[in-house]
């Protein structure tokens, strides 16, 4: 059976459709928001602020976390920045602007009415964190500074040096960890969840391990926020944490949440390259550096000379020539194949020739390397350490890397998924970067989701159904104890010759070569049939050292890895499936002759979310309709 | 093409909280001075699977230095040789073919030992919990714009809220104190008008916490600042002290 998808977005002009929905929704009364358990699962920026608000509110919250402390989520990790239209340096920003960027940005295929509410929303995000004491880098004046981001020609960036993401969540955390003080959260780190339950349709509960112990706990409640973010290390290369996966997510869509867009994924244009087979994970360089470094190649294939023996009129600054307009600071998706471009051209720079130049000479010379410093400092400093080189003096190298993924399950504009009470947010949902997000965009998602959306559409879902009390003891819980426990005993119990790296490494490779950059008919339908076979080897022939009931990390990776086999696949249907070129999405059979993404609006204008069932899989379409944007080729030249 | 290195790891291996612990050592033959610290080990620990035996359990996330979740010592320095670096940024190409590598948990009664290199190092977040944040619900913050503060200030609340929570001030310190950590949060918060209000109550909160914990008193050695990853100043425990002072006289 399909399921029926519903946006349920408001009614009313663009402008007025948030306004609206909040006049309009039902509360809770503030004595019987503490009769509401509400179960947080991750604590990245959408789930650590979801956390503190929804405690804050007065509901009794539980929150998870597979890490050893909420303050660990990947979000700490983002460097760049967070966007918003306060339009403090007067230059023509405002929220239209903002949510006109993030939609021609995605490529046109996001909500429009997800996105307006998230530029809306995008100042008091600010507000909150400043409030929170955020030290975001200020002016000699005492106000805040801004800077500039791919996709944008306005100053809009609010950052806080290259740690802008641990800044940020740090103020999440901090919240959160008032909020555990006063006994209103309880925290459950070094906790996995592994399974929805469902209990009349509804998503009433989870089902975890704890991490330490191997013992499989049940959690009540009555209603799941999942925030546990993007599914990139299916490549097993991305710029993700090590621990970073999809199982919580891809576990409620066997359960019956559809998944939205899989294969939309952003490949980050200015990541360090990668250097031998051993490479554990890719480091980003951050987007911010291109406001200051030019991308450049020789104009010679092959050429082995220093780049400083390099005449200046023997260089290509590629992104510079084909996009005056925007120049460095193209989209992610646009960088990303030009650097692939150029690579496959034979004009790939250093040891494996996958590598093109990142250099900050001119803005050396120009603005001295005390201001670069103050600017990157950090950024720099983390390159010298991972390649022995220093970017002062030399240009640094980077490739692409995955680096976040759009896809996600799907939500209606309350940020609900198809299955009743359970809410995603952030990265693991799909809603607001369509094709393609834009630079500090997730970071201004995440906290939009967190202290600002789910605190009135969860009310309106709480106050609005009737949820007969659930326990532990239901027979529902259970089935997916049992169900979870099975699993794990069965991974033990294979005892095979292959490691779960080894498997991984595998999938990773079969992804990034027809599943990556550039996508082709044949090479999806080879993904398919590599991935399934993979999988099979995998449940016949992995070897998962170690028991159940002690720290094994080996045994959570093969678990999460089970997820990726499955998912991977996925992600090369959808591509197959949606035969255009858009954003991250590059079908090599749909370009122009100067090798930009065609896109197919009459044919592709929609979500496309897959509904699991043990026959496989069922597309649902939601089509996408635009009132307020004309669609049109997107265009940064 | 780079040379590969042959490594000998002595590890600690601990098979739970109550086991008793020893050290184990083993000999990684094809290491590469590209690889970081940390893939080290994932190569020892794809060794010891192959032949049957137990990996090496590790905290690790990110590894790109901002996660805080990995933190060994390494040949009796917390992170290793590699200043204000953690070992997920430590490179291999600072050692040579033949080296021996001692690899321990950080040490301290506030830090149990998990396994192996795992510590538990939740006495942090009941630090935090006791006053590290400022309280401000979410919608009730005024104009971002409104409160100017200085650069200089800006910057240094900055500096101190680089810290990444990782614990090497902790295992590196004489008295296994927590002052670096617990400073850290005090000063950036201190620096900022935002933090005032709360200031007395936060110090005097957070200095209980820690002395609860189990953690020692600091007495100067600077040892937590010499193995910050992020560079973090003792100056740090010098205003958590006036901050304390002023808040138990005050």
């Amino acid at each position: 059976m399909k399921p029926v998808l519903d946006s349920h977005i408001p009614d009313g002009p663009l402008k007025e459709k948030w306004g609206n929905y909040k006049n309009g929704i039902k509360l809770v009364n503030p004595a019987n928001k503490r009769k509401h358990t509400v179960l947080v699962v991750g604590t990245g920026l959408a789930g650590g602020s979801a956390a503190s608000t929804l405690a804050e509110l007065g509901y009794n919250v539980k929150s998870f976390c597979i890490q050893d402390s909420p303050r660990r989520a990947h979000s700490i990790a983002a460097q760049g920045g967070i966007n918003a239209a306060k339009n403090y340096p007067n230059d023509g920003d405002t929220v239209w602007r903002l949510f006109y960027d993030t939609v021609k940005g995605g490529d046109y295929r996001s909500r429009e009415a997800n996105v307006h509410r998230l530029a809306e929303i995008s100042n008091e995000i600010i507000d909150q964190c400043v409030a929170q004491g955020v030290p975001f880098a200020r002016e000699y004046g005492g106000l805040l500074d801004n800077r500039s981001f791919g996709g944008a020609q306005v100053s809009r960036t609010f950052y806080a040096r290259g740690q802008t993401g641990q800044q940020l969540l740090l103020g999440a955390y901090q919240s959160m960890s008032r909020q555990i003080g006063l006994g209103n959260i309880e925290m459950f780190a070094r906790q996995e969840m592994l399974d929805l339950v469902l209990v009349d349709g509804k998503a009433r509960g989870i089902i975890t391990r704890n991490l330490i112990t191997g013992e499989i706990e049940r959690h009540a409640g009555d209603a799941v926020l999942l925030c546990t973010g993007g599914y990139g290390n299916v490549y097993y290369l991305s710029t993700n944490a090590k621990n970073s996966n999809v199982t919580a997510a891809w576990r409620c869509h066997k359960r019956g949440a559809t998944f939205a867009n899989p294969c939309f994924t952003q490949i980050h244009p200015t990541c360090i390259p990668v250097s031998g087979d051993y490479q554990s994970k890719l480091t980003l360089m951050s987007e911010s550096l291109r406001n200051d470094g030019r991308v450049w190649v020789p104009k010679k294939q092959g050429d082995n000379r220093k780049p400083k023996d390099i005449p200046e009129e023997e260089r290509d600054y590629y992104l510079e020539r084909r996009y005056p307009s925007f120049g460095n600071l193209v989209p992610r998706d646009v960088a990303s194949r030009n650097a692939k471009y150029a690579c496959d051209e034979g004009k790939g720079v250093g040891e494996t020739k996958l590598a093109v130049f990142l250099d900050f000479a001119e803005a050396i010379s120009r603005l001295g390397q005390e201001a670069i410093a103050a600017r990157y400092g950090n950024l720099f400093e983390m390159y010298e350490r991972i390649t022995g080189e220093n970017p002062y003096e030399t240009p640094m190298r980077i490739y692409p890397a995955v680096h976040y993924t759009m896809g996600g399950l799907w939500v209606d504009y309350e940020l609900q998924s198809n299955v009743p009470g359970l809410f995603v947010l952030g990265e693991a949902n799909f809603s607001d970067h369509g094709a393609n997000r834009l630079g500090a965009s997730a970071l201004m998602q995440g906290l939009a989701d967190g202290y600002f959306v789910i605190p009135y559409t969860l009310g309106n879902y709480l106050a609005s159904n009737d949820l007969p009390k659930v326990t532990i003891q239901d027979e529902a819980f259970a089935t997916a104890q049992t169900e979870s426990t099975a699993q794990i005993e069965k991974l033990l119990s294979i005892q095979g010759t292959k490691t779960v790296t080894e498997y991984h490494r595998e999938l990773g490779r079969i992804m990034w070569d027809h599943v990556g950059m550039s996508r082709t008919e044949e090479g999806l339908q080879t993904a398919i049939k590599e991935i399934t076979a993979l999988r099979e080897d995998f449940w016949e022939n992995v070897l998962v050292p170690g028991e159940n009931s002690t720290l094994n990390k080996n045994l959570e990776f093969a678990g999460r890895l089970a997820d990726f086999l499955e998912l991977g696949e996925l992600m090369a249907r959808d591509a197959l499936e949606r035969a255009e070129s858009c954003g991250g999405h590059f079908r090599e059979e749909y370009q122009s002759e100067e090798g930009e993404a065609m896109r197919n609006d009459d044919l592709f204008t929609y979500v496309a979310a897959w509904a699991y069932s043990e026959n496989g899989h069922t597309l649902v379409k939601e089509p996408l309709e635009y009132e307020s944007v004309k669609l049109t080729t997107r265009s940064y030249k | 093409m780079t040379e590969s290195m042959n490594i000998k790891l002595k590890v600690w291996r601990q098979a739970g909280p109550k086991a008793q612990g020893r050290f184990e050592t083993y000999t990684v033959p094809d290491a590469n001075p590209h690889m970081s610290f940390l893939e080290l080990l994932d190569v020892l620990n794809e060794q010891l699977i192959k032949s049957d035996q137990d990996p090496v359990e590790f905290d690790h996330d990110c590894r790109e230095g901002i996660c805080g979740s990995c933190g060994v010592v390494v040949d009796g320095v917390a992170h290793g040789p590699q200043r204000r670096t953690a070992c997920c940024q430590l490179h291999m190409r600072h050692y040579k073919d033949g080296d021996t590598i001692v690899v321990e948990p950080w040490r301290a009664e506030a830090f149990p030992i998990i396994k192996d290199l795992v510590v538990d190092r939740s006495a942090f977040d009941r630090i935090i919990a006791a006053g590290g944040y400022i309280s401000i619900n979410a919608g009730a913050a005024q104009d971002a714009n409104s409160l100017p503060i200085a650069k200089t200030a800006a910057e240094l609340a900055m500096d101190f809220a680089a810290c990444i929570g990782c614990g090497a001030c902790v295992a590196a310190c004489p008295n296994a104190s927590a002052s670096l950590f617990t400073a850290a949060k005090i000063s950036h918060l201190a620096m900022l008008p935002q933090g005032a209000p709360e200031r007395k109550s936060r110090v005097t909160a957070m200095v209980n916490q820690m002395a609860e914990e189990g953690f020692g008193d600091c007495s100067n050695h600077a040892e937590c600042e010499a193995v910050c990853p992020k560079g973090i100043s003792i100056s740090t425990i010098a205003t958590m002290r006036r901050e304390y002072m002023k808040a138990v006289l005050g």
